[in-house]
Order: structure tokens, then sequence, then C-alpha cells
């Protein structure tokens, strides 16, 4: 066993995991973070990202041990005071998901793009989440609520034509990337 | 699934890694990104006895200049990569081919150095270096040594890093001025492997091509350089039609595999368009 220290959406958790133990499943099992899902276990789908030290990564494919001295968030970890993140609700309000499956991941995604890109094209987008994968959707919605989140956090009005910008709580704009 | 136990060593400086390998036992793995190590421990197709973590070696990471060449540590994540200034100006083939690597979150943990090293045949990293005239300096128990790329990709999945050994940096020669770079890939599905890349670097002067260099990723169990290719092209006017004659040899002499994706003849043909269309936009046309 190998002790680690990680804080996980800013709490800090001291545990002993085995060298093998995938974070994914330290964060499921050892600390019921089951909102970060197991979807391929192959590395491709995505749906178990989350950020380590601020960056998506896919928690399958990284190791417990690799976390220690690490900060981590997870989809449980983005809202903040009971106020949805604003990818998480435009994922919502656009209908950015059918089964939900990919969806955690989609989000953790989304955010890291949007923090390195705040104002992609549809392209971007969809080059941006190609480490994701919907077996739902077509992504088109996806796609529309990552533009959509884009435009609020950028203060600006959302401007796909499809639906209408909610009221948008500018206040709550762009404040979770990199931090836990 | 997740991997059989394993011995865990994180190290902080090369040669205490040096050592972890050195003391490990008989079968001994280096986690540098681990996005090729940990899926392959996943499936138990490698299960060591003994795994040697870099993520705390920060001597080797990061980009520097060194006289004629950039020098990146083997630790480099394909993102810092992405991030470099200098890597855009004086070796932006590595940039172009670095962006179609996986997806964004692998790229934030994958490494320059471990794809390297591990040498998968589909993998974009080793044509750049081979088309770049990289040179790989090792670590080992016995000091350290430099290994030209020709000399570096060995066989499948094989390079000429030995077991007990450690790929420190690789120096990519500053290819500046009147050249132009360019990375073509074909695959099917986002975030997939190459089917088929090509690498090509072109020195024009005077709307002629005076030098190219031209790496083939997945047209056999090594990159190649298409040697046939770069001879047609030297000193050839830099126009279309000499540019797409001197690409029909871009399969000369090699053997790809056939799978799933593609079969050989498919590949041989595939290589020649994308030497085509890389040599093409490399060369300003």
């Amino acid at each position: 066993m190998t002790r680690i220290n990680v804080r996980v959406d800013g709490a800090s958790y001291q545990d002993d995991v085995e060298p093998r133990t995938l974070l994914v499943h330290y964060l499921r099992e050892q600390l019921g973070k089951v909102g970060t899902v197991v979807g391929c276990d192959t590395s491709n789908c995505g749906a178990c990202t989350v950020h380590l030290d601020g960056e998506a990564v896919k928690s399958c494919t990284v190791l417990a041990v690799q976390a220690d001295g690490a900060e981590v968030t997870t989809i449980e970890g983005v809202s903040r005071g009971g106020e949805l993140h604003p990818v998480q609700k435009a994922f919502h309000e656009m209908h950015g998901l059918q089964c939900g499956f990919c969806t955690p991941g989609m989000i953790m995604a989304s955010i890291d793009l949007l923090a390195d890109n705040p104002d992609p094209s549809d392209d971007e987008v969809r080059e941006g989440i190609e480490g994701n994968l919907c077996r739902c959707t077509g992504y088109q919605n996806i796609v529309r609520a990552v533009q959509h989140a884009a435009g609020e956090m950028r203060g600006a009005p959302a401007g796909d034509g499809h639906v209408a910008p909610a009221a948008v709580d500018t206040a709550a704009a762009p404040h979770v990337v990199g931090q836990a | 699934m997740i991997p059989a136990p394993f011995e865990y060593a994180r190290p902080t400086t090369v040669d205490e890694a040096l050592q972890a390998m050195a003391a490990g036992g008989e079968d001994v793995k280096v986690l540098a990104g681990g996005q090729s190590l940990i899926p392959v421990m996943r499936l138990r197709l490698a299960a060591p006895e003994t795994v040697v973590d870099l993520g705390r070696v920060t001597e080797l990471r990061g980009v520097r200049e060194d006289g004629d060449a950039l020098v990146i540590g083997a630790m480099t994540t394909h993102s810092d990569v992405l991030a470099d200034p200098l890597i855009r100006q004086h070796a932006p083939l590595i940039a172009q081919a670095t962006e179609t690597v996986a997806d964004r979150q692998v790229r934030h943990r994958g490494t320059f150095g471990g794809a390297l090293v591990h040498a998968d045949p589909a993998g974009d990293l080793p044509a750049v270096a081979l088309a770049l005239d990289a040179e790989f300096v090792i670590a080992g128990p016995e000091g350290r040594r430099t290994v030209p790329a020709r000399d570096f990709f060995v066989d499948y999945l094989t390079t000429a890093v030995d077991e007990g050994e450690l790929l420190v940096e690789v120096r990519v020669p500053k290819l500046d001025g009147q050249w132009g770079m360019r990375y073509e890939k074909f695959n099917r599905v986002a975030q997939a492997w190459s089917i088929v890349a090509v690498a090509a670097a072109v020195r024009r002067e005077n709307g002629h091509i005076t030098e190219a260099r031209v790496g083939l990723t997945n047209m056999g169990p090594t990159p190649l350089r298409a040697g046939a290719v770069e001879a047609a092209l030297s000193g050839a006017e830099a126009t279309p039609e000499a540019i797409a004659a001197a690409a029909a040899h871009a399969a000369e002499g090699t053997e790809p595999s056939s799978d799933l994706n593609a079969q050989a003849d498919y590949r041989q043909h595939l290589a020649t368009v994308l030497t085509r269309r890389a040599v093409t936009a490399a060369a300003g046309l």
C-alpha cells in the first residue's frame, strides 16, 4: 500500500491505496464520488473525465498514486453554493443529453476546453470533446450546449437561435476551472 | 479490468530512476504519462514486477534551446509541447503532429518521450522525429549516449533504449528560414490512430526544392523515410507536377501491414496521396 494525499472537490483526503488502483476506482469506491462514471474502461469514451490540477484527464488511465499531492475536481465539485456550473446549466437547458451516461465526462471536458478557448467555433468544440463519446445524441445538442455555456461564461448572449437564452447570472460566470 | 499488482517506485531524479530500474527485478516498466502503459496493464498485456513512475522527475520536463537545436525533455507532455513557443517557431512539424495525437485528455497526460519510446507504428511522433533527424539522449548505468533517429526505431514497439536505460531528452535540429513543414494524417474517426500519415519538411529556394525530408507513419513496423521521394525532390522545381511525380515513389520499398482498417495496397496508395499533399503544403504551394 502507498499513502497518498489528495484534495478532491475541495476536501483533503489521506488514504492508503494499492499502487495499481485506478484514480476512477479510488474516487468512486473509496471516496464515494460516484458522479464520475466508468464507461468503456479502455481510455476511449471519456465518461470518467475529471480535472487533475486543473486539466481534464481520463481517470481510468491515471493511477491513484499519480494523483498524490494533486487537486482533483469531479463533476460533483463544479457547482457553487447550489448553483449549477454554467456548463451544467447549459447541458440541461439545451438538452445536451439523452441517457446521461456520458454527461459528467462531457461537462468536465467542456469546462477544460472553454478555459483554453472561451469562444470556440463549432468545429473547435467538436475537436475539443473528441475524447468523449456519446451514443445517444449525435452530438448536435452537446455542441449547442457548449456554445451556449461559452456565451454565458463570456457574459454575452448565446446566439445560436435555437433556444432563448435563460436569465444569466453573470456573477456566477467563469469561476470553476483550476479551483477546487 | 485493473492492472495486476506491482511494486511502485517514484524517483525524483534520473539517477534515482536508474537505480530503481536496476533494483526492480526481472520485468520493470517505466511509467511516463501512462496513456499507453496503463491501458496495456489494464488489459494484462503487461504485468510488470515493478513500475518506475517518472512523474516527479522534474529535470525531464520542458523545452530549451541549445545552439542549433531544440532540446525536448522526455517527460514534456503533449499539451506542453503544443503550448511551447520554441516548438511553434523552430519545429512546427512537431506541433502539427502533436495536435493530432489522441484527444485533449490524453494529450494532458501523455508525453513526448513516452510516445517515442513506446514506438507504436501508428504513433504520430516517431515519423516526425525521423523526418527531422532528431537525436535521442539515453541514460543508463554506464552514463549517457546519443542515438540518431535512423538507429532509434529498431522494430515493432522496439527502440534502441535497452533494459535498464531511460530516454532523457530529444534534440531536434532547428529548421528555420526557407523550411516549410506539414503533417498529413489519415484516420477514420476522431481520436483514432493514423491509418497512414506523412511528415514532410521541405526547403525551397528560387522556385526549386533544395532539400526534402519525408517520414512515413504506419507503413511498416517502424517509421520510415521515403528515400526515393526525397531523392526525386532534391533540386526539383517546386511545381504541383514535379511534386506529384516524386510522391508517386512514396511506397517504394515499404511493406505495410493489412488489418481491420486497411489492406497493405490501400496503405501504399494512401502514402503516395498523403505525401503529395504534405510536400505540396510544406513547399508553400
